[in-house]
């Protein structure tokens, strides 16, 4: 605006009309920006509120999960998998070739050291948001041992990794401590 | 008087009325004696339809609201209580959500109707550019109402509709938080889904009213697709097709009521009879019929944006189409490879319908993915190309002339018609 109001100014225009517009523009403005400022109060309402952020930790007892089978739990309104995998699992897990994967992570960075038997991972697809199934040995696992979205038939292997589409990503892992050996607090 | 309008209804109150507001001149200069083209034949009933049936969802939803609570403990139950409890509630939700159902017919046909005749076309371009916001508004109340029940497919259609916008790059995922006002789908979403859901068939409202406001500035298209030329080719609305709207709407009403009170659950998903249950996803996930083809675009790649992409890239399509169709000629009728083509794009259409409403495995993502190209390929290349090389029949002098002479063909005089002039 700097630069427009000399050029404008010795323009052709008388500078009766300059004025006038430079007014209309800073007034329109100001409008623009006051309108905006309501706006975001509306806007933000939308967003969660300080209730539903309150409730955003859950703790878990690790002790009743049998080997090889994973628990669903809440946190969040959503559903979490912690999965006590067996001694092949892990291994499967870990040694999968990284330039296979769709979405390329290490199994040592998914879980605790110390740990690698308790895989804690957000159940929601990463596709569309369905929960997969193969938390129990006899549901159907897809073809890599870890999980199966009905959805649209997304697979997840024993680390939680996508391993057949159409999910870009891999199952998400949410932040989670240990609070001594057999409880982990999540969020 | 100064500053009064001077009106010519006898009737004093009417009169007075109108002198300071003239509703009634008006009504009656666009819906009494508004010229409108003789020709139509009864496709042209599904405006009127479409309005009708406007107005019985919003009438029955003001008396569902009343009994509807918009709490996740409370909403399914509240649901079953208008089904066995309130006076009548059963009929008021049944016809509101057959209602929904009917209104897409209508609508559908409504929309082919325009794609056939060509009424898309100049100078009714924006007049069909209301009508696709129309629908997309259409699409969002329907998805919204649907939630409210609180049954199993209410709560995840809504979880995988809101999830494709966590497609888009970067701040996808704030974006769906946003819409979610929690970290899934819960009581605040359903909470404005119902805000929502009760806000949007006014702005329908409105928007309906800009669509007719524009079609009576351009006037009606016809079968014929070719424009009113004198006074003769039109007859005045009242009583020449308020009477023709009136007898659809007697067979509109018959095939609704037979619906509602033979088939109510016809187009209902028992899945949705169950509560729902935030962590159990039912084995398969369909949404309602109406948006099936949709539903099957999305999935036809195997890729979360691009099936996002294209799935909206469909309804786009729709906006632009007035300048993808370079034929000057509106009406099917009068090109001879177009008309065929109408009825090749309705195939594709119906076809991802039944796409779908099926898992993508085998067959089916093989008709998908070719259904979804041809959809495309109709609309992006087929229309731009077709209206440079086709050769469109010689079209009728008048609307009069084929209508009087009792055929439908042009007259050998018409035989030299000129190409249509760009009104
Ligand atoms: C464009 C117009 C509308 C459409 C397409 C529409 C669509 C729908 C649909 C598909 C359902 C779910 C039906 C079911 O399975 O139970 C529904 C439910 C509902 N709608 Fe609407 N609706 C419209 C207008 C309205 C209006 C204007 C109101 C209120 C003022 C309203 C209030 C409700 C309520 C309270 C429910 C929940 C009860 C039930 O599920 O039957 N709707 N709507
Ligand atoms: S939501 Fe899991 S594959 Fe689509």
């Amino acid at each position: 605006m700097a630069n427009s109001m000399p050029a404008t100014a010795d323009g052709q225009h008388g500078s009766d009309v300059t004025k006038r517009d430079f007014l209309k523009l800073v007034t329109g403005a100001g409008a623009l920006v006051g309108a905006g400022a309501l706006a975001w109060p509306l806007i933000d309402s939308m967003n969660p509120s300080a209730d539903v952020l309150a409730l955003s930790s859950t703790t878990v007892d690790l002790a009743p999960i049998q080997l090889g089978q994973a628990i669903t739990v809440v946190w969040r309104g959503k559903p979490v998998f912690v999965r006590h995998r067996t001694p092949e699992e892990i291994k499967g897990a870990a040694t999968v070739a990284q330039n296979t994967l769709a979405d390329p992570a290490l199994d040592s960075a998914r879980v605790k050291k110390g740990a690698e038997q308790w895989l804690v991972v957000v159940g929601i697809c990463t596709h569309l948001g369905c929960i997969p199934i193969g938390n129990k040995t006899t549901e159907a696992r897809g073809d890599f041992g870890g999980w199966f979205c009905p959805c649209h038939g997304s697979q997840y292997d024993t680390s939680g990794r996508v391993r057949h589409g159409p999910a870009p990503a891999n199952l998400a892992v949410p932040p989670y401590a240990f609070e001594g050996d057999t409880k982990i607090k999540i969020g | 008087m100064a500053g009064l309008h001077k009106s010519d209804f006898a009737n004093p109150v009417i009169n007075w009325i109108d002198t300071r507001l003239p509703i009634f001149t008006m009504m009656q200069k666009e819906y009494g004696v508004f010229p409108t083209p003789k020709n139509f034949n009864y496709f042209w009933n599904f405006g009127a339809l479409a309005m009708i049936n406007l107005v019985i969802m919003i009438a029955t939803g003001i008396f569902l609201a009343m009994n509807y609570t918009p709490h996740v403990s409370m909403a399914f139950d509240s649901v079953e209580r208008i089904m066995r409890d309130v006076n009548y509630g059963w009929l008021l939700r049944y016809v509101h959500a057959n209602g929904a159902s009917m209104f897409f017919i209508v609508t559908y046909i409504h929309i082919f109707r325009g794609l056939y005749y060509g009424s898309y076309k100049a100078p009714r371009e924006l007049l069909w550019m209301i009508g696709v916001v129309i629908l997309l508004v259409m699409m969002a109340t329907a998805f919204m109402g649907y939630v409210l029940p609180w049954g199993q497919m209410s709560y995840w259609g809504a979880t995988v509709i809101t999830n494709l916008f966590s497609a888009i790059p970067v701040v996808g995922e704030h974006v769906v938080t946003w819409l979610w006002g929690g970290f899934s789908v819960d009581n605040p979403t359903l909470n404005r889904f119902f805000s929502l859901h009760f806000l949007l068939p006014f702005v329908l409202v409105g928007v309906v009213f800009l669509h007719i406001a524009a079609l009576h500035v351009t006037g009606s298209n016809n079968p014929l697709g070719i424009d009113v030329k004198s006074p003769q080719d039109t007859l005045p609305f009242h009583p020449y097709y308020t009477m023709k709207d009136s007898v659809g709407i007697c067979v509109y009403l018959l095939v609704f009521a037979a619906l509602v009170c033979f088939a109510p659950n016809l187009f209902m998903a028992a899945e949705n009879y169950i509560p729902a249950n935030p962590l159990v996803t039912p084995s398969e996930i369909v949404p309602e019929w109406y948006f099936l083809p949709f539903y099957a675009i999305l999935r036809a790649v195997p890729s979360k944006l691009g099936g996002v992409l294209l799935m909206f890239g469909a309804i786009a399509v729709l906006f632009v189409l007035p300048w993808l169709d370079t034929s000057p000629v509106r009406s099917a009728k009068f090109r001879p490879i177009y008309r065929n083509l109408f009825w090749v794009l309705l195939i594709a259409v119906v076809t991802l319908g039944f796409v779908g409403a099926h898992r993508p495995e085998g067959i089916w993502v093989v008709l998908g993915r070719v259904a979804t190209f041809y959809y495309f390929l109709h609309f992006l290349v087929i229309l731009p190309v077709l209206g440079k090389l086709e050769r469109p029949l010689p079209l009728p002098e008048s609307i009069s002339r084929p209508v009087t002479s009792g055929g439908g063909g042009p007259l050998p005089g018409g035989a030299a018609a000129k190409p249509m002039e760009k009104a």
